[in-house]
């Protein structure tokens, strides 16, 4: 299958190879680190080796007199350049959120092992890396501070002695205090549980990579990130310009995973330094720096508390949540523990439920969005808690959550943390589920000698980010509207250019919003162009995260495309003097209704609005139209995975051998990509279950600093996925889609985690943290035979 | 570190002769002198695989080859191994199956794929995970990559998977080249 045609004439719904991928395959992509301009330096940073200091004198000489140095700035150096410092883009009302400054280069002290604290300009990438060795920086070392709950202790070293505490803000959602307790006060049974959702790096596979480009007052930046207008509007702001100043292109960016929805010193010192000095500066990421100084994700500890009846409905839930934001609070820093808030019900009716989240300072990397941002820890959480409340009960795990789970006539459905899940059929997803797994079955067929478990986890996901009302600073407390524009400009000769304000990174929109395109104007999605990523063309974006681009960016796209057919249908009943409200699309034709003969097709439509002597009087010239689209609310998609693991009880290792996904992100555009999306997902839930930590020692220091001792899950260490699919429209757009791009995650770590438990059970273990390495799982089947190990 | 030696590749067929530091890495001769950026850097510990091009026929993580080392050798990059117009198998199976998303790890894939394919022409879907080992992908989770390299073993060219032939000009210059011998 090539794809070349529509079976049924409709491109929406066909797996249509991905229009994005010629280029990609030949070695023809264009990233960041791809361009060179004429003139062109380097940067490289020097960091700080220790977790917390006070920079003491700074000694550049040697570097200066290195071979191909240009200059060497410190933090002081560099103070007129910026008019702000890095921006934290989270301001809830009534809330104080205690926020330190974060500028490009460390001022005074340095907070976190990387902390960039000068920098070196020079002609190749070599010797501007040599040259930053020679750096001599004097450290007067601080008081350090790791574990988060070790950071609240009275007495506690601060992180920063001028804020008077570790603790950056206190945030709280849902049922009232005594309301919640009156409700614990009808449960039967109480379960609670301490979980650690770990540290863990969104590693896409392309580091960071900057260059600047400043010529005669105009910017031109060329950047690695998810946030072309995010990052134009920052630089703005601190390089005292004005955006039509500034252009900034993500050209093909090599994944993201959160790691790049952020706004980055070094973005701030490729354009000073660029202005600065008249030449271009570019500025490419190593790995190791990635680990250390790229925003880090999850790092909760949760309690958790959860009531129900002895007939296993639920009657309260309580969420404690500690959410470790590392040294500074970065663009979305304390806002990310928040947003799984907003889905602490999972799938169900609980009718009292309340999220109380304290951020931390500690001397690490700070946190922030990496896939899934918030929901993954949230769903771990409340998955992991209902399988104990189950064996608890004495109860069948799913019974427990069919139990509980929101009536598909209950939507929409209001829940008690006040959100609005748009639709849902979570009996429909699990019941799918479950006629591909026979528990039974898949248990005796288990190895010799080898402990099988089978984990569930069901899901809903708050996505579409996001309706301004709600989100915006007199709601949540973002300072941003959130909505999504888009231009569909129809060439002359019919074939289309569609720009979006969207920032896919890999995510297959070109392809995806081309059959959304085509089908409306009866042509292949062959003629449908898609331009994004370039704040030098189309109308201001918001960007790609929070799985978005399709429910919100592909609803812009529709609404401007429907304007485009309002104008072509106006044009042609002009044309065959007829009503426009009796011509529709036929085929590839826009015709009189039930005559389908006499019509024009796109290209003689476009031909005839921009040669301009037949269109109505009162008619613009021309084939194009604008729309920004604000969604009215979130859209929820939801799912149920089972995952099975085989544990061996002599080394406590685990493997993941089959993995079963049902997910529904409402009616599928290219149902290839949908599964593509769901299977790196689930691999990023595995990687956090199974192998992925970031991990600092008591003196902050990074161990996991590289791929080496950092473990992203190669092909060897995950099975082929089995994948399916309700389709349960939204309500809130009108292609009725959800967005997919994080589910996976959302599922995957609680889904492993309770297939480890399920396993462990047998050897008398009722709970295990991640990541569940062979040492840990290990240590916990001796501590439960009475063994010394724990 | 300003002293240079003068290097010979052919790559992708095509001759030249270079001068480098020696610690040049094989992987920024390759772009930033050759102009060749679909070769990716995604790490500096050899794990990542984003970086793989065949060296003498062999599948090699260009950041861990020092380009003195590569005198007088063959590289194919994965602008060598197949055109826009002419794809590879394993190129034509990446784009058929959804092997790829973001793109930047697929270069190497596809060229570790390719190399496997040589060696292996009917491999089995272990062999195929295991010979990915040492090439990370964050987007795919691996199903489709794996499925488009069992795809490429079908297609009927399994273990006639070639290098690109040089050019005239870069065979008589590998054959010079290797009647010299390594190093200048």
């Amino acid at each position: 299958m090539s794809g070349d045609g529509a079976p049924d004439g409709k491109w929406v719904g066909q797996r249509i190879r991905r229009r994005e991928d010629p280029p990609l395959i030949t070695g023809r992509g264009r990233y960041t680190d791809d361009i060179t301009l004429p003139g062109q330096l380097w940067m490289s940073i020097v960091r700080s080796p220790v977790a917390h200091a006070r920079i003491g004198s700074i000694d550049k000489s040697a570097a200066e007199a290195a071979p191909g140095v240009h200059g060497v700035f410190t933090g002081e150096d560099l103070a007129g350049d910026f008019e702000s410092p890095l921006p934290m883009a989270w301001v809830p009302p009534g809330i104080e959120i205690k926020t330190p400054e974060h500028w490009p280069l460390a001022r005074g002290t340095v907070n976190h092992v990387g902390d960039p604290v000068a920098l070196v300009v020079g002609e190749d990438r070599y010797a501007v890396a040599d040259a930053a060795e020679l750096v001599g920086v004097d450290y007067d070392e601080l008081p350090v501070v790791v574990d988060m709950e070790a950071a609240l202790e009275d007495g506690a070293p601060l992180v920063h002695e001028s804020l008077g505490t570790n603790k950056s803000h206190e945030w709280s959602l849902g049922t009232e205090p005594d309301d919640l307790e009156a409700a614990f006060q009808q449960a039967d049974v109480v379960v609670e549980q301490r979980i650690v959702n770990h540290r863990s790096a969104p590693a896409p596979i392309e580091p960071r990579a900057v260059l600047a480009d400043y010529r005669a007052g105009d910017l031109t930046i060329y950047s690695a990130t998810q946030i072309p207008h995010f990052l134009r509007l920052f630089l703005a702001l601190a390089l005292g310009m004005t955006e039509d100043k500034i252009r900034v292109i993500a050209p093909d960016v090599g994944g993201g995973f959160g790691g790049k929805l952020q706004i980055y010193g070094e973005e701030y010192l490729a354009c000073a330094l660029a202005r600065r000095l008249n030449r271009p500066v570019k500025w490419v990421e190593t790995r190791s720096e990635h680990m250390q100084v790229t925003h880090h994700g999850r790092d909760q500890v949760d309690y958790m508390r959860v009531g129900a009846k002895r007939d296993g409905t639920i009657v309260a839930l309580h969420s404690r949540i500690f959410g470790d934001m590392g040294a500074y609070l970065m663009l979305l820093t304390p806002l990310i523990p928040e947003l799984g808030a907003f889905v602490m019900s999972g799938c169900y009716k609980i009718p009292a439920v309340r999220v109380d989240v304290t951020g931390v300072f500690t001397n690490k990397t700070p946190t922030d969005a990496v896939r899934g941002a918030g929901r993954p820890e949230a769903t771990h959480m409340i998955e992991v808690t209902l399988d104990k409340l189950a064996h608890e009960l004495g109860m069948d795990r799913l019974e427990l959550r069919r139990r509980n789970f929101i009536p598909k006539e209950d939507f929409p459905a209001e829940v008690a943390v006040g959100v609005i899940y748009d639709s849902g059929d979570y009996h429909g997803t699990l019941d799918k589920l479950l006629t591909k797994v026979d528990e039974q079955a898949i248990k005796a067929e288990a190895p010799e000698g080898i402990v099988r478990g089978v984990g569930y986890a069901t899901y809903t996901e708050i996505c579409g980010l996001a309706p301004s009302r709600i989100v915006g600073p007199s709601g949540l407390g973002l300072q941003a509207g959130l909505w999504e524009s888009a231009l569909v400009r129809v060439h002359i000769t019919g074939g289309v250019t569609v720009y979006t304000g969207t920032s896919p990174h890999g995510q297959g929109i070109d392809t995806t919003f081309a059959q959304i395109v085509a089908d409306r104007f009866g042509i292949s999605p062959e003629l449908v162009e898609v331009v994004h990523g370039d704040t030098g063309t189309g109308p201001q974006g918001l960007n790609t995260y929070g799985s978005r681009s399709l429910a919100v960016g592909g609803e812009a796209v529709v609404r401007a495309t429907d304007k485009v057919v309002a104008k072509i249908k106006n044009v042609v009943a002009n044309a065959l003097e007829a009503s426009p409200d009796d011509i529709e699309l036929t085929g590839d034709k826009f015709a009189v209704r039930g005559s389908p003969d006499k019509g024009m097709t796109l290209a003689e439509a476009a031909g005839a609005a921009y040669i301009a002597e037949s269109i109505p009087e009162d008619m613009e010239p021309g084939l194009e139209e604008t729309a920004f689209y604000d969604p009215q609310n979130f859209v929820f998609p939801f799912g149920a995975h089972a995952c099975v693991v085989d544990l061996d009880p002599e080394t406590g290792k685990v493997s993941v051998v089959r993995y079963v996904a049902v997910d529904d992100c409402g009616p599928a555009i290219n149902p290839m990509i949908i599964d593509g999306q769901v299977h790196g997902g689930v691999v990023h839930g595995i990687g956090q279950a199974l192998y992925e930590r970031i991990h600092f020692d008591e003196h902050g220091n990074l161990v996991t600093g590289t791929f080496v001792d950092y473990a992203l899950p190669s092909a060897a260490e995950v099975p082929s996925f089995e994948t399916d699919r309700t389709e349960t429209p939204s309500p809130v757009n009108a292609l009725g889609v959800k967005g997919v791009g994080e589910a996976g995650t959302i599922a995957a770590s609680a889904a492993v985690t309770n297939a480890v438990i399920d396993a462990l059970r047998q050897v008398g273990v009722d709970y295990i943290d991640m990541p569940l390495s062979p040492v840990r799982v290990w240590e916990a089947i001796q501590a439960a035979k009475g063994g010394v190990a724990a | 570190m300003s002293q240079t030696v003068p290097v010979r590749l052919v790559v992708n067929g095509e001759a030249h002769e270079l001068e480098v530091e020696p610690r040049l890495l094989l992987v920024h001769a390759l772009r930033d002198r050759l102009g060749l950026t679909g070769t990716h850097v995604g790490c500096d510990t050899s794990n990542c695989g984003a970086c793989t091009v065949h060296l003498d026929g062999q599948a090699v993580k260009s950041c861990t080859v020092l380009t003195v080392q590569a005198d007088g050798s063959e590289v194919t990059t994965i602008e060598g191994l197949g055109s826009p117009e002419k794809l590879h198998p394993v190129q034509e199976a990446f784009w058929e199956h959804h092997g790829l998303q973001c793109g930047y790890c697929t270069p190497g894939m596809i060229m570790a794929g390719a190399d496997l394919l040589k060696r292996t022409p009917d491999p089995s879907e272990e062999e195929v995970r295991r010979a990915l080992e040492g090439n990370l992908c964050r987007c795919t989770g691996y199903h489709n990559i794996v499925k488009a390299i069992l795809d490429a073993a079908k297609s009927g060219d399994t273990g006639q998977v070639e290098e690109p032939e040089p050019s005239q000009e870069g065979r008589e210059a590998a054959q010079e080249f290797a009647s010299e011998g390594l190093g200048a």
